[in-house]
């Protein structure tokens, strides 16, 4: 696997980074009671370290070249011919039906199986995976990097709260008014971004959230400010008041049935004559005006479809909580929506839905390193962009099957 | 020849105190291929930019006829509306969306053709149905048409370049024009990828479409074009069929120096 050769390479990098680290790492001088401290034990750990770390990374590489290098019917690891397995899945009916039936029965059945704690958790997790459904309209399709996701998540939550709390409106009206906000308000930052692409867009769009947030934090009068607003009610089952138990049951089956929803509409969305359009306009904007799409209604609609899934997700998040305040809604929450995306594969259905579980319930499972998430968190994303750029689960553009020398026939 | 369908009349586009087309004239009949000739740095290029509406000219008028309609005027309309009107476009450094398959290139030149929207997606009716699987043949059929029907399902980076050229044209074909520009189609081409060009511009006129080509393969535009009109530091040197241009001392004049 690995040869002497290369272990002699990774134990001269572990002797450099000893003696670079030395003075650093070992020496500890203590001016006060003028004595020298000589902490051989970190050396030591330098030396394994990176002595570990270059084997490690050396292995890794020897495995890529080797997998370039073998033919075509040589077997790899999670491959079927030249096809990755997610791939060869997701194209053949006959495993992709039984096997999502499969996921769905699970997800039904995961609160009989496990504690309220964890349906809780599972609940997060789930609503995460619409947002991050959501925001792959607009950043993974249209290609519109937008950092104020989060904007249209505040939208709905408080378009709930509020309206429950000045004109007594129940959740289930709420929640196409909160979405219908939420999209109103894309609209409202599309049109004043028309024109701007890449990282101009992203700080128009982080300032856009980052001011929704402070007008909630600082308009008094129209939103209690800091404090928040508390006593929202849970979603009522047919004018029936839930124990707690139950509501947290309730809201789970909600979420799923929300999280179905966005999947089967966003994945006709990206195969229609629209969803072809957001990716043309990703691609090469000049071309695809050139190409007769309009440039506005395109880029409008991926702004407004994409926050309806923020406004809604935001309405369960004020139902679940009973409690919202601003600063459930910081620049945080997007940076996380935007890594679900981004992890998991920009315009992959699967891999959204991979990469928020992945994101949400690891760091849930692991709090003892809570301390270190962000660290964790970032260095997730250098390795992901260093060694898999286009995600966890590539998306593949859809094929057509045609018999030769007639026209037409859809797969 | 048949009746003219465009016509533009004092073009000017200046940037600042550049004038980088001057007061160009020039018009196209009904299946007929014309040529704008001229050296690098003409105005060619921003001359087709004008006509495709990425850039809005200072003066000048480009006027639509279509049998059966009056004529309209197209000055100032966005890129979309002027493709919408049947003007379609390629570029002189191509622009595929290569991240997608060809057949899908194709099938985003449909997209002004036809209407189905957010609803008609997500409840997939049937009117959008139908339309779906006319935007799919009728791009298969006019990959076809240029040759490139057994890459359908590829992306479009990973096409060879003459093939990418083709694609382009395909999917500038994809949105039923009746007016094909075409910047460069042979830059980078080797002499059969051009002799191939050559017969396919060819066709597409037999189909009844004209063609307006900027192109500096001489061997080309001579043999396939009817008229040519020749532009140097923005201005109309010249025009006229292949033979007289050739013999125009003032283009000789401008290609070659004095």
């Amino acid at each position: 696997m690995i040869s002497l050769e290369e272990f002699k390479r990774s134990f001269k990098v572990a002797l450099w980074f000893m003696f670079l680290t030395f003075p650093l790492l070992v020496i500890k001088v203590n001016p006060i009671e003028r004595t020298v401290l000589w902490k051989w034990e970190n050396m030591a750990f330098v030396g394994i370290g990176a002595f570990i770390l270059s084997v490690l990374i050396r292995a890794f590489f020897i495995q890529k070249e080797r997998s370039r290098n073998s033919s075509k019917n040589k077997r790899r690891f999670g491959y079927i011919g030249d096809e990755p397995l997610v791939q060869f899945i997701l194209r053949e009916p006959k495993y992709l039906y039984p096997l999502s039936g499969g996921v769905l029965i699970f997800a039904l059945l995961f609160p009989a199986l496990f504690d309220t704690y964890q349906t809780n958790i599972m609940t997060t997790a789930l609503m995460y995976v619409v947002l991050g459904l959501g925001l792959n309209i607009v950043v993974g399709l249209a290609g519109l990097l937008d950092l104020g996701y989060v904007a249209f998540y505040l939208v709905g939550a408080y378009s709930y709260a509020l309206l429950n709390y000045h004109f007594d409106i129940g959740f289930w009206m709420a929640l196409p008014i909160g979405a219908m906000l939420a999209a109103l308000f894309g609209i409202v930052l599309g049109f004043p971004v028309l024109r701007l692409r890449g990282d101009y867009l992203a700080i128009v769009t982080l300032g856009f959230g980052e001011i929704i947030r402070l007008v909630m934090e600082n308009w008094n009068a129209f939103s209690h400010g800091p404090s928040g607003i508390s006593n929202i009610p849970r979603p009522g089952f047919f004018g029936m008041d839930l124990s707690l138990d139950s509501a947290i049951l309730y809201i789970y089956y909600l979420v799923v049935a929300l999280v179905i929803i966005t999947i089967f509409v966003v994945n006709r969305l990206q195969d229609s004559r629209l969803g072809r359009a957001w990716i043309a306009l990703r691609e090469d904007e000049i071309a695809c005006q050139a190409m007769g799409i309009d440039k506005t209604k395109t880029k409008l609609t991926a702004f407004a479809l994409g926050a309806t899934w923020a406004g809604l997700v935001g309405v369960i998040f004020a139902a679940k909580t009973t409690f919202i305040n601003p600063a459930s809604f910081t620049f945080l929450e997007s940076a996380i929506i935007l890594s679900i995306v981004v992890l998991g594969g920009m315009g992959s259905i699967l891999g959204v839905i991979f990469g928020a579980l992945v994101l949400i319930l690891l760091p849930e499972y692991l709090r003892v390193f809570s301390e270190y998430r962000m660290l964790a968190f970032g260095g997730i994303l250098v390795v992901m962009m260093v060694f898999r750029p286009q995600g966890l689960i590539a998306n593949v553009r859809r094929t057509y099957q045609f018999k030769k020398s007639t026209k037409g026939g859809d797969s | 020849m048949g009746e003219q369908i465009l016509n533009v009349t004092g073009l000017s586009m200046h940037f600042g105190g550049i004038h980088a087309v001057d007061q160009v004239d020039l018009d196209i009949n009904q299946g007929e291929i014309v040529a704008l000739i001229g050296p690098n740095g003409a105005g060619k290029t921003t001359f087709f930019n004008c006509l495709t509406g990425i850039y809005n000219p200072t003066f000048g008028d480009i006027t639509l006829h279509r049998s059966g309609k009056k004529p309209a005027r197209l000055n100032g309309l966005k890129p979309n509306q002027v493709t919408t009107k049947g003007m379609a476009r390629t570029f002189q450094n191509i622009r595929l969306f290569h991240n997608m398959t060809v057949l899908e290139n194709v099938m985003i030149g449909r997209h002004c053709r036809t209407s189905s929207f957010i609803a008609g997606a997500i409840f997939r009716t049937k009117h959008n149905r139908r339309e779906e699987n006319e935007i799919i043949e009728k791009s298969y059929s006019i990959l076809e048409k240029v040759g490139l029907e057994k890459y359908v399902n590829d992306h479009a980076s990973n096409l060879s370049y003459g093939a990418q050229r083709r694609l382009e044209i395909a999917r500038a074909l994809a949105t039923d024009p009746f007016l094909l520009l075409l910047d460069e189609p042979a830059a980078g081409m080797n002499p059969q990828e051009t002799k191939q060009l050559d017969e396919l511009i060819c066709r597409i006129r037999d189909d009844g479409l004209a063609i307006l080509l900027i192109e500096h393969d001489m061997k080309l535009v001579m043999s396939i074009s009817d008229r040519i009109f020749v532009m140097d530091y923005g201005k109309k040197i010249a025009q006229g069929t292949p033979l007289e241009v050739r013999e125009n001392p003032a283009v000789i004049k401008a290609y070659l120096g004095e």
